[in-house]
């Protein structure tokens, strides 16, 4: 006779395995302990990085400040609101639609985007119009690796980035007090220099949702906000495209809000920052300090007209 | 009946003095254990202009309190809640002065004539500091009742200027600043429609009083 052992855990026991794998949303579901959660479920999944080139030997600011202490209105406009409100934030699947000026427009998946060039660590500046700052160890790869896969046309001037926006889980315009989904735009030489990042992770890890996960931009030299969040669509084209803060404020957000230290935003000076976890001030650089790289991009322009 | 007799203890000042103070002490205990967030200064600036402003509003409650809820009472904690005001006010500056400027004055000097914001704090701040020195019995006596009163009108300046100086100051979620002007605003309402009425019923009697004069 055969007496079965009964198996050590039996199967009603097991998680499912939808529940398992979407373990790290349920666990954001979670209110109030959700944004603990979430913060502690991205810090596990780790994004492997080789070394990449202009990182700053500066001390980058804890990880804790840099997810804690964000700008992202679609979540809240305190900036402590992003990092409990961003959980609700669904990051898979997640595809971006790149279309307009080029011979090749493409809805990419997200995990084929990330295999298009090796993912590199790049430690920089980032300068919040604010006049606080933070060193972050970015991970990503240049943004015109992208750009070149799809092959623009000659009549790829600019090229518009869109967020994903979500009014069921997000602020409205009238709560947030900008237009929504958030736009940014750059140049098409800004965008195709080697400077300018597109990222998918931070501190040896993917991005937390809050910090604009799963695909953001990085340009070190210019103001935050142009460094857009949540990437869901890229757009090239002929004319200058519009952009949320410009849109929200003129006189206060130009389309270049490059990092200058001599034009001031019209409510506060930009002579100086902190940096978050200083105590006294320190002074802004031009270009956020990467003059050497960037400047002769705007040889001949007047920054204080074109600020 | 219980709450005016409650109203008019001594003791009672001890408490909503210390009441008064919690949100101060709130602040130390966070900035002890390192519990003000990624930005301590904007922290500890903002939670002081939150108070200043809030202290402001309460004050300016008193007088329409007394008369909605028929407690005359009131009166006894209208000094030490404006000078509440004054208090936030003054920590709120010096936060600005030494832990944002570091005492740079030129540079303050530059800001307080070039940024609107900047301005109407400023003006907000210094229409309290006369109310917060002649807030004394003594100076009362001085000035004369009426006097008096017409000099801590100013109060109604620090919260309008304290008002604007908060909505110029967002960005772009304009929601608190507002709040705060539809709570002053409704409590500045209040005194301009009492004021027109008291107007309104002074008049007949006025021209009686003048015709039975002629």
């Amino acid at each position: 006779m055969l007496v079965k052992k009964a198996a050590d855990i039996r199967y009603s026991e097991v998680t499912p395995k939808d529940a398992y794998l979407n373990r790290r949303r349920f666990l954001a579901a979670i209110p109030l302990a959700g944004a603990v959660f979430a913060t502690r479920a991205a810090a596990a999944e780790k994004l492997a990085a080789v070394k990449g080139p202009f990182s700053t030997d500066e001390k980058p600011t804890p990880f804790q400040d840099v997810a804690s202490y964000n700008n992202f209105y679609e979540f809240g406009t305190g900036k402590d609101e992003p990092s409990k409100n961003a959980g609700r934030l669904k990051t898979s699947p997640w595809s971006i639609h790149v279309e307009g000026a080029v011979s090749k427009p493409k809805v990419f998946d997200l995990d084929a985007v990330m295999k298009m060039a090796p993912l590199e660590e790049r430690i920089y500046r980032h300068r919040c119009v604010e006049a606080w700052s933070i060193v972050v160890p970015w991970i990503g790869f240049p943004l015109n690796v992208l750009i070149k896969a799809v092959e623009p046309t000659a009549k790829a001037k600019f090229v518009a980035f869109q967020s994903l926006y979500d009014p069921k889980y997000m602020l409205s315009e009238r709560q947030a007090g900008i237009g929504l989904p958030y736009v940014e735009g750059l140049r098409m030489d800004e965008a195709m220099h080697p400077l300018a990042l597109l990222g998918f992770g931070m501190y040896g890890q993917i991005l937390p949702n809050q910090d604009g996960a799963p695909v953001r931009l990085v340009v070190p030299w210019k103001y935050g906000f142009k460094s857009i969040k949540s990437i869901v669509k890229i757009k090239f084209v002929e004319k200058e495209p519009p952009t949320t803060w410009n849109l929200t404020n003129a006189r206060e957000y130009g389309f270049y809000s490059n990092v200058n230290p001599t034009v001031d935003h019209p409510r506060w000076s930009q002579a100086s920052e902190r940096r978050l976890g200083e105590f006294s001030k320190r002074k802004t650089l031009m270009f956020n300090g990467y003059s050497d790289q960037v400047a002769s991009l705007y040889t001949g322009m007047d920054l204080r007209k074109n600020y | 009946m219980h709450s005016k007799r409650l109203l008019s203890r001594r003791w009672l000042k001890i408490p909503v003095f210390l009441l008064c103070l919690a949100p101060l002490l709130l602040l130390a205990w966070k900035a002890l254990h390192q519990d003000l967030g990624a930005n301590p200064v904007e922290f500890i600036t903002h939670a002081t202009g939150d108070w200043t402003l809030r202290f402001l509003a309460i004050t300016l409650a008193v007088s329409p309190l007394r008369r909605l809820l028929g407690l005359p009472e009131l009166i006894r904690f209208r000094r030490m809640l404006g000078l509440f005001a004054f208090f936030y006010g003054c920590l709120h500056f010096t936060t600005y002065l030494w832990l944002d400027k570091f005492f740079n004055f030129d540079e303050i000097a530059k800001d307080v004539w070039k940024r609107p914001f900047i301005t109407a704090g400023f003006l907000g701040f210094i229409s309290m500091a006369p109310l917060a020195l002649t807030s004394t019995a003594g100076w009362i006596r001085r000035l004369g009742g009426r006097r008096w009163q017409m000099l801590h009108r100013l109060i109604y300046i620090s919260a309008i200027a304290g008002v604007v100086h908060y909505y110029w100051l967002v960005k772009s979620d304009v929601r608190k600043p507002l709040l705060y002007g539809a709570i002053v605003f409704v409590l500045l309402a209040e005194r301009a429609v009492r004021w027109g009425v008291g107007q309104r019923r002074a008049r007949p009697s006025r021209e009686r009083a003048q015709s039975i004069a002629n």
